[in-house]
């Protein structure tokens, strides 16, 4: 890989100078003329019935200029949310905004408005929905059913008995309705030689990004303006058009900051549309700036897990059987999915002989839920590990001998179909993991040192990470500039930057001759992939590589046709096209560009492929005739599933007395394929290492079951991890060995960077604590004191919203 | 001249132009002889960035909400709006404090340092805004501001800090893409410890 000029390269983003000088701008710093104020009045009830409105108090109100509500925007049909809605199904939906000359004022006539709401039965866990003759969190039914049937609501039971028995950590034998499988489990159970079967809870959590999410919304005719927060760029403008009722040409998204969204901004979420429906009705700007408060209401979570799970394991290790169980917490809108997407990590990570998922997905009046990073792979890792564990113990096989055994390597097939994957290198990760944490060694120290005792843990993360179909645009202008047209979302990951080096590489041209467009429709952004998923490395890569291949091909038959010969006689470098056998016959780039303005057609972009996404078509038509323009859609190969992987070794010390405990060294090791850039790279190791590090202790929803109110709703309330919470320095590296459906090799990384940290912790408080498994996050420290001090825990089995 | 029509002609005329203006709140005299008994003055003077600054401020304002909205120095952000993150921080007379937890009018005669305040004039970024860069310390940048100006405090005080110090200095600011390692190894490098 040594002989890339700009792949596996460090470089400086376009974007970071402005966040460490403070000018870089998110939604909310902007501001145009006439623009006004909204704030939301949100419902203080988990699910009721608005059956009256009273604005008289803030009829005249001085500054006040408006009032939205449900009936101003379009009504969506159960469980899809609303923008604005008369029958809120959780603490914080949204059910009117005003609008006013300044916040205070639309604050104080938010303060004035009297809602009646009819109060209608609320839940909170579940299973406290399943139990027969328990409350539903829609009227229409407590379960969401997906399927190519069709989709649907329907309400589902279970007996005492069959919540008792499920409580009791048997198999559940109540109703599900999502179920998978392969090969014969029965027969790989009864080859095991041990057997682990154990339930398990994963509590949800709030994204929490930082930057409360804000949206501000002007008209000119005819297109809505959208200064918002946004994960995705162009990805975001389908939802975003149908959001406000407009065609795709009609909107302009400008987001060239986001201030994070870990899976909860990408695609239009209804929020992001309701200053595009103000703007319409009053005729002036709007700006909707919302609070801490309500960006733990709105800005999403986590699906809860409430499962059961038995694996089978033959003697050397090797995983006969795996049968999943979960009951999913899809909060009021049906959102999540996460289930089936943690049964198929269990298939791909530890590669079952066989194996069945079944999944039942159960509404509650809690927040809206969403996919958050690595969204059912990630919970699901932080319950296997000290299962892997267990089962290590029981054959008395070492607890990285067992990994290996099971690694998933680039011949193993996965998921239901038993599809296969593109490359994957597990065992070389654990490999590179273990010489670098000094595994062997470290397994043999002393443990116990006074009340404090040292626990290990290896843990395995994976998402899939890639896909295809999207285009790439690049254009050279005749000053020699290279412009890379970049539609993914800026979340913070860099990608959209380092993922047109591809290009660049494929250009060979210097990076200081290279701009990136990004960040703002105007910019001429082609059809991109999202920002999400640990997709955009693979993806972007591939769509800027195309695009560039595109280039080439231009710029060597116009060398030809201005110079003579054909266009294979010509080759490029130095931002030069030329003769292969007289290199003197050549041109610039530039002269190339100017060259293609004299041509036209393809050459300047008047034509283009008919295959490409109609974002891209209109990106073609602005910029066409200003230089030599590059575009494609990736047509590339692609078969099987693309895996981004990663695992990671960690030594904490525990305090058997309080519960706490540090975390002495932490090493991650990613499967990303070729590494792009290896700072980002970091960045998301360790990020991903945070996250993990929240999920396993910090993290979790808390309602009062009684009145259906989140008692969390802040950061620390939340448990975002801060500095204090993690080590002061964390190791990282990689395996970056390149994958072959990529040209230049890269896969995603930024989901199992988070899966692999929560794994190892959660095998580590198991080590630490001689083989005991809590098998649920997060571990809070009062149930390690509870454990270790004898007493039962302060929860029935299986319960949520524990403190 | 009598000053305190002057003054008083002064203060309309800024209040006629000024962006605070379009807040529309209810204008208390400015006047400390006119001034209902308990009221502030609203039009002060503070010095933000080596600059004195004239602003019509509210009696309960936050700084954070007079730098950003004010003066239109939106660096300086606004996570949790309650003390809890740090995106806020800024530098009162070289102390780090929550600019979203400091009312305005407490800062009348102290030096405000924001993040808009510590390129050179000659467009130098700070040490601290250069290690940043140099260890891609940010990611999604929301945060970045306040981790700035919390490491631009620190080095002020001990401008050698160990990595565990900095790891307390800075603790008091929240980073959600976790990016707290790339943080510490950007303090360190600007401290000179790290290369």
């Amino acid at each position: 890989m040594s002989d890339y000029k700009h792949i596996g390269k460090d470089f400086v983003p376009p974007d970071i100078i402005g966040k460490v000088t403070g000018k870089a701008k998110y939604a909310e710093d902007f501001r145009v003329d006439g623009m006004v104020f909204a704030r939301l009045y949100t419902s203080p009830m988990a699910h009721g019935r608005v059956t009256h409105i009273d604005t008289s108090a803030v009829d005249g109100m001085e500054g006040v200029i408006d009032i939205l509500t449900a009936d101003d925007v379009p009504a969506t049909e159960a469980p899809s949310a609303a923008i604005l809605t008369n029958t809120p199904v959780y603490v914080g939906d949204p059910i009117l905004a005003v609008a006013a000359e300044d916040e205070k004022t639309a604050e104080d006539a938010i303060a004035k408005i009297r809602i009646d709401i009819e109060p209608l039965s609320f839940v909170t866990d579940p299973l406290d929905s399943l139990v027969n003759g328990g409350p539903d969190a829609r009227e229409e039914g407590n379960v969401f059913v997906r399927s190519r049937e069709g989709s649907g609501l329907r309400t589902v039971k279970w007996t005492d008995e069959q919540i008792a028995e499920f409580r009791a950590g048997r198999e559940p034998t109540g109703e599900f309705v999502n179920e998978w499988s392969y090969g014969d489990v029965d027969k790989g159970f009864a080859d095991a030689k041990v057997i682990i079967e154990e339930p398990f809870v994963t509590t949800g959590y709030a994204h929490m990004s930082m930057e409360p999410r804000t949206a501000m919304a002007y008209w000119r005719n005819g297109t809505c303006y959208v200064h918002g927060s946004a994960q995705s760029q162009s990805f975001f403008i389908p939802s975003l058009a149908s959001l406000l009722g407009v065609k795709q040409e009609n909107v302009v998204l400008v987001s060239e900051n986001t201030g994070g969204g870990f899976g909860s901004k990408i695609s239009a979420y209804p929020i992001s549309g309701l200053p595009g429906y103000f703007s319409k009705k009053i005729g002036r700007p709007v700006q909707l700036r919302i609070t801490r408060e309500q960006e733990y209401y709105i800005g999403s979570a986590r699906v809860g897990f409430q499962g059961w799970i038995k694996m089978g394991f033959a003697a050397d290790g090797r995983v006969t059987a795996a049968d999943v169980f979960i009951v999913e917490d899809i909060g009021p809108n049906a959102t999540g999915g996460d289930g089936s997407s943690a049964g198929g990590a269990v298939s791909l990570l530890f590669d079952p002989e066989s194996m069945r998922f079944r999944g039942l997905p159960v509404l509650t009046n809690t927040t809206p839920r969403g996919a958050q990073r690595g969204p059912g792979q990630n919970q699901i890792a932080a319950v296997m590990a000290p299962l892997m564990d267990k089962a290590a113990r029981a054959l008395k096989i070492d607890l990285l001998e067992i990994r290996m055994v099971n690694a998933v390597n680039s011949n193993t097939t996965v998921y239901a179909d038993q599809e296969p994957v593109t490359s994957a290198y597990m065992k070389e990760a654990l490999e590179k993991g273990a010489a670098m944490f000094d595994w062997e060694n470290r397994a043999n120290q002393p443990r116990r040192r006074g009340s404090k005792v040292r626990g290990l843990g290896i843990g395995q993360g994976y998402h899939s990470a890639g896909t295809n179909g999207f285009d790439g645009l690049l254009r050279i202008t005749p000053d020699g500039t290279i412009h890379l047209h970049s539609g993914v979302g800026n979340l913070g990951t860099y990608s959209y930057a380092s993922t047109t080096r591809a290009a660049a590489e494929v250009l060979k041209c210097d990076w200081d001759d290279c701009v990136i467009h990004y960040g703002n429709t105007e910019e001429n952004l082609p059809w991109s992939s999202y920002q999400a998923g640990s997709v955009s490395t693979f993806t972007q890569t591939r769509s800027n590589y195309v695009a560039a291949m595109d280039a080439v091909d231009k710029m060597k038959q116009i060398a030809a046709e201005t110079l003579g010969g054909g266009p294979d006689d010509y080759d490029i470098d130095g931002q030069r096209v030329f003769h292969v056998n007289n290199p003197a016959q050549a041109l610039t780039y530039a002269a190339i560009a100017a060259r293609a303005i004299q041509l036209g057609g393809a050459y300047s972009g008047q034509s283009y492929p008919e295959d490409i996404h109609e974002v891209t078509q209109r990106s073609v038509q602005n910029i066409a005739g200003t230089g030599l323009v590059g575009v494609a859609k990736d047509n590339l190969r692609r078969e099987g599933v693309i895996p981004g992987l990663a695992c990671a070794f960690v030594e904490i010390e525990l305090d058997l007395e309080t519960g706490k405990y540090d975390i002495l060294d932490y090493v991650g090791i990613a499967d990303c394929g070729t590494v792009m850039h290896p700072q980002g790279l970091s960045q998301q190791m360790k990020g991903g290492a945070v996250w993990g590090m929240g999920m396993a202790a910090l993290e979790r929803h808390v309602y009062d079951p009684q009145n259906g109110l989140p008692a969390n709703v802040g950061y620390h309330q939340c448990g975002v991890p801060t500095y204090l919470d993690v080590p002061p320095q964390m190791r990282t590296g990689a395996v970056d060995l390149p994958d072959p459906q990529n040209p230049v090799g890269a896969r995603g990384i930024g989901e199992p960077a988070m899966g692999c940290s929560v794994a190892a912790l959660t095998a580590a408080i198991t080590d630490a604590l001689d083989g005991h498994t809590f098998n649920r996050t997060p571990i809070s420290r009062d149930m390690i004191v509870n454990y270790v001090a004898g007493r039962e825990q302060s929860f029935k089995p299986l319960q949520t919203n524990n403190f | 001249m009598n000053p305190r029509l002057s003054r008083r002609r002064f203060i309309k005329a800024v209040i006629a132009s000024s962006v605070a203006a379009a807040t529309n709140a209810k204008f208390q005299s400015a006047s400390a002889a006119e001034r209902p008994k308990g009221a502030v003055e609203r039009l002060i003077s503070i010095n933000v960035n080596g600059r004195t600054r004239r602003v019509d401020v509210m009696p309960q304002e936050t700084l954070a909400y007079t730098l950003r909205y004010k003066l239109g120095l939106t660096g300086t952000k606004i996570g949790c709006n309650r003390g809890e993150c740090g995106a806020c921080t800024v530098l009162i007379d070289d102390v780090t404090n929550y600019s979203c937890s400091t009312l305005t009018h407490s800062v009348r005669s102290r030096k405000v340092l924001t993040v808009e305040g510590l390129q050179a004039a000659n467009g130098a970024l700070h040490p601290v805004q250069r290690a940043f860069v140099d260890e891609l310390s940010p990611q999604c940048g929301f945060c970045t501001p306040g981790q700035v100006m919390s490491a631009v405090g620190l080095l002020k005080e001990n401008p050698n800090p160990t990595r565990e110090e900095v790891r307390q200095a800075l603790a008091g600011n929240l980073c959600r893409c976790g990016a707290y390692d790339h943080y510490l190894d950007g303090v360190m490098r600007a401290a000179g410890q790290r290369s």
